[in-house]
């Protein structure tokens, strides 16, 4: 009997001891990369990158470091300086948030790169700090093409007779909806490239916006969808992360078109195309320069030519014809025939603030007679104040990370599209 | 034929005299046991590594590797202690103060203001003390209020204080939107008003707001045990008419208690915001106001168990992500559901602590066989821990009487 008793010590001893030793050897040689995930793989956007990291770590032979679930506090920082304690050469961040706290930790481990997705300072308040880099890809483009697919969806439906009363205006116009999660530069570049894409095919469309004031909330995301198909939106898109727009078409029949990648596993009737951030490339491009030990673009935008911008499968149900006009139009952007935000594709109304400076509508924006954009001063620095014109050539120069820098910051409220509510 | 009348299978007694050993190692074995079985799901499910024993070196090197995970470890469990020994005294009154989360908010919030508003305006050192004094207000004010209506009122303080801490995070939301309008919902550290610090290292930066719960833990402690408030409010948990009968103004001791409760939680809304990271989240407060509670109840209120306590949650949430990392997990669920299997293995503990299974005499046979050297040991250590406090006690007595 006491000898069973000795023999449970032991083994407990034996873990111990086993454990402690594991501890030691969790160390591997190779080298390593890590990724910091505001969420884990259930929010789409993370994924997203989740996916990408893995696949470049793979590609190029190193081991991925993936820390998830990394909030935008202290805690992004103290995550990002463990990922460096562990001896990762890169470090990645996946958040807007993450920017502040990712320079800090740049600042203190100067033999670490380190690259920060969506963030706006390296090139403005982070200058100097030649391990800190931003990354953000021509994503308006995939947008636009998204909104092509959706206009030919329209097409087809209303030729089949599938347009309602209740999906037009009282000018007859049809109603589309779009679920966004900040009232932010990133989103409304967003939702207008992709109404401008849908306008290209159906000059007739207009667009009712709501937002979440979250990233992440397939509660608030889902009624957001529930109310702008109420309100008669006739095919709806989204940029926020979760299920819950996807999800309420699917149970509606409302078309819809994601992001971030395809939802056609859980919606299979009512996806029609995603658009994504393919950050592969960036990441392979990100590893190979500094294991070379080469110094890589402080700013940097993915385009379709280096395969960052990408259209995801297309659902069973796009009109026909899609693929190939697609293609044609993809072609047009890559040559640069085709401007998304070419001034003559849109009206702006420009509205001047009260005495009090409230409720002004597109200031820093000049337009012609026709209401056309003559020249827009945009914040590029990060200030949240208009500092820089960006319109030349006849188009709105977007996300030029050359001249000014990869995010966005097409943020004007252009004709057509109305929002329900504003959430910053 | 009759129906032969039964046995049941087993029935359940309460447990008189158990011994301090098998109190522990009731516990311990039924922590093993959770690792065990989190250890075979991870091992089971991992894309990359399938080491059994990996899991629990993982476990152990993502607290304790570098001084810096090191370091986060020792913070956490601080902060969790920190908002543990704030809801005792609100528990112990039998106050269900479910607004831990919502009172460390709005400290948050206020330690922000202040930063926000006076910093640059006036010097750091003149920060710290308007800092500590706002945070530790907005976190009575805000536990004061429900304590205003259970007391005048009778509302229900646990729906009261919940709904709080809603109210708590759509503020701060709302702050943060006002102070950075165009951003989204995220707010850089701000530049003025940091606690100060004993230099950049992991033990320079979390030296003093790990230290603070400590002693607040201590000074709690001694509050509760020893003075007049403390005992008053046990009484009112006990029974309030008692406490009316003895004079005890139960209003008072309701309100006092509330305040001392929210007080302190506001203090854990400073450290996070004052110093460890100089800016407000709607998701500061890491959801302790509840984690809280489950380690103040199964500490039985008692500040020693809960230090171990605290930093046994704290190994947990911590080790798991280290796990995460290590195992190539990329989704969160499955370290939420073996967490969650720890901690339901440690509370399903006290009931084993509190009662003991009778089994049908012939099955009984058997488990008294198998429990026989468990129980042998647990006595064993029993006795020898019974013998050197005997000992310790009858070597003090001629020292005593020596001085005599």
């Amino acid at each position: 009997m006491k000898k069973g008793f000795k023999g449970i010590v032991l083994a407990a001893m034996t873990v111990a001891s086993v454990a402690a030793l594991a501890a030691c050897g969790t160390s591997s040689s190779g080298d390593k990369f890590g990724l910091i995930a505001l969420h884990d793989e259930s929010s789409t956007y993370d994924a997203n990158f989740i996916k990408g990291f893995k696949a470049a770590c793979e590609a190029k032979k190193v081991e991925a470091k993936i820390v998830t679930g990394i909030p935008e506090t202290n805690k992004c920082y103290e995550a990002a300086a463990d990922l460096a304690d562990q001896g990762c050469k890169g470090v990645f961040a996946d958040s807007f948030g993450h920017e502040a706290h990712i320079a800090k930790a740049a600042s203190e481990f100067a033999d670490v790169q380190f690259s920060h997705a969506t963030g706006t300072s390296s090139k403005y308040a982070n200058k100097d700090q030649a391990n800190f880099h931003n990354a953000f890809a021509s994503i308006y483009e995939g947008r636009y093409l998204a909104g092509v697919v959706a206009g030919l969806k329209l097409q087809e439906m209303e030729a089949a007779g599938k347009i309602e009363a209740k999906n037009k205006d009282a000018n007859g116009n049809i109603k589309l909806g779009y679920i966004g999660a900040y009232t932010y530069a990133e989103v409304i570049s967003g939702y207008t490239s992709w109404y401008l894409g849908v306008k290209s095919i159906m000059p007739n469309v207009v667009m009712d916006v709501t937002f979440t004031g979250s990233w992440y909330d397939e509660v608030a995301e889902g009624n957001g969808a529930n109310t702008l198909i109420d309100g008669g939106a006739a095919l709806i898109s989204q940029h926020a992360d979760s299920m819950g727009a996807p999800s309420a078409c699917e149970a509606k029949n409302v078309p819809n078109v994601s992001y971030n990648g395809s939802t056609a596993a859980k919606c299979p009737n009512t996806y029609l195309v995603s658009s994504r951030i393919n950050w592969q490339p960036y990441f392979e491009m990100m590893i190979e320069k500094t294991l070379a030990g080469e110094s890589y673009a402080k700013d940097y935008c993915g385009t379709i030519e280096t395969g960052s911008v990408e259209l995801a499968e297309y659902g069973k149900n796009v009109a026909a014809g899609t693929a190939e006009k697609i293609d044609e139009v993809k072609a047009n952007l890559k040559s640069g025939k085709l401007h998304v935000f070419d001034t003559s594709k849109f009206t702006v109304t420009v509205v001047a603030p009260d005495a009090d400076g409230n409720n002004g509508k597109n200031a820093g924006a000049t337009v012609d007679a026709d209401g056309h954009l003559t020249a827009y001063l945009a914040d590029v620095d990060g200030d949240y104040k208009g500092d820089t014109n960006v319109v030349s050539n006849g188009y709105f120069d977007e996300s030029n990370a050359e001249k000014y820098r990869s995010a966005p910051y097409f943020d004007l409220q252009i004709d057509g599209i109305n929002l329900l509510n504003v959430k910053f | 034929m009759a129906r032969e009348h039964k046995e049941p299978l087993f029935h359940i007694v309460k447990r008189m005299n158990m011994g301090g050993t098998s109190k522990v190692a009731i516990r311990i074995v039924s922590i093993l046991i959770g690792l065990i079985i989190g250890a075979i799901f991870v091992v089971a499910l991992s894309p990359t590594s399938h080491n059994f024993f990996g899991f629990f070196g993982s476990m152990v090197s993502g607290i304790s590797s570098t001084p810096r995970r090191l370091w986060l470890f020792l913070l956490e469990g601080s902060l969790l202690l920190g908002v543990s020994i704030a809801l005792v005294p609100a528990f112990k009154m039998k106050f269900w103060n479910l607004g831990g989360n919502g009172q460390i908010l709005v400290g948050c919030l206020a330690t922000c203001a202040v930063m926000f508003y006076l910093g640059g305006k006036l010097p750091d050192p003149a920060l710290w003390p308007i800092m500590l004094v706002a945070s530790v207000l907005a976190g009575a004010i805000w536990a004061l209020i429900p304590a205003l209506f259970k007391a005048f009122f009778k509302t229900n303080e646990s729906l009261f204080t919940l709904m709080l801490n809603y109210i708590a995070a759509i503020l701060i939301g709302y702050f943060i939107s006002l102070w950075y309008p165009t951003g989204t919902g995220s707010m850089s550290p701000l530049p003025h008003g940091a606690l100060p610090t004993l230099g950049n290292t992991p033990f320079g930066k979390y030296f003093l707001p790990t230290i603070i719960f400590f002693i607040v833990a201590i000074a709690i402690y001694f509050y509760l045990r020893f003075s007049k408030h403390g005992y008053e409010l046990s009484v009112v948990g006990e029974s309030e008419n008692t406490a009316r009968y003895i004079g005890i103004n139960v209003k008072v001791v309701t309100i006092r208690t509330m305040i001392l409760s929210g007080a302190l939680c506001g203090l854990v809304g400073f450290i996070l915001s004052g110093a460890v990271h100089q800016m407000m989240s709607v998701n500061m407060d890491s959801n302790m106001g509840f984690t809280g509670i489950m380690v103040a109840w199964l500490s039985h209120f008692n500040p020693a168990v809960m230090i171990l306590i605290a930093y046994f949650v704290t190994f947990v949430t911590r080790g798991m992500s280290q796990v995460n990392t290590d195992f190539g997990f990329t989704d969160e669920k499955l370290s939420s559901v073996i967490s969650g299997i720890i901690f339901f293995l440690l509370i399903a503990s006290e009931f084993f602590v509190s009662y003991r299974i009778v089994w049908r005499a012939d099955i009984q046979k058997v488990m008294d066989k198998i429990a026989y050297p468990f129980v042998k040991a647990c006595d064993s250590t029993d006795s020898l821990i019974k013998t050197i406090k005997v000992k310790l006690t009858t070597k003090k007595q001629p020292a005593k009487k020596e001085a005599e």
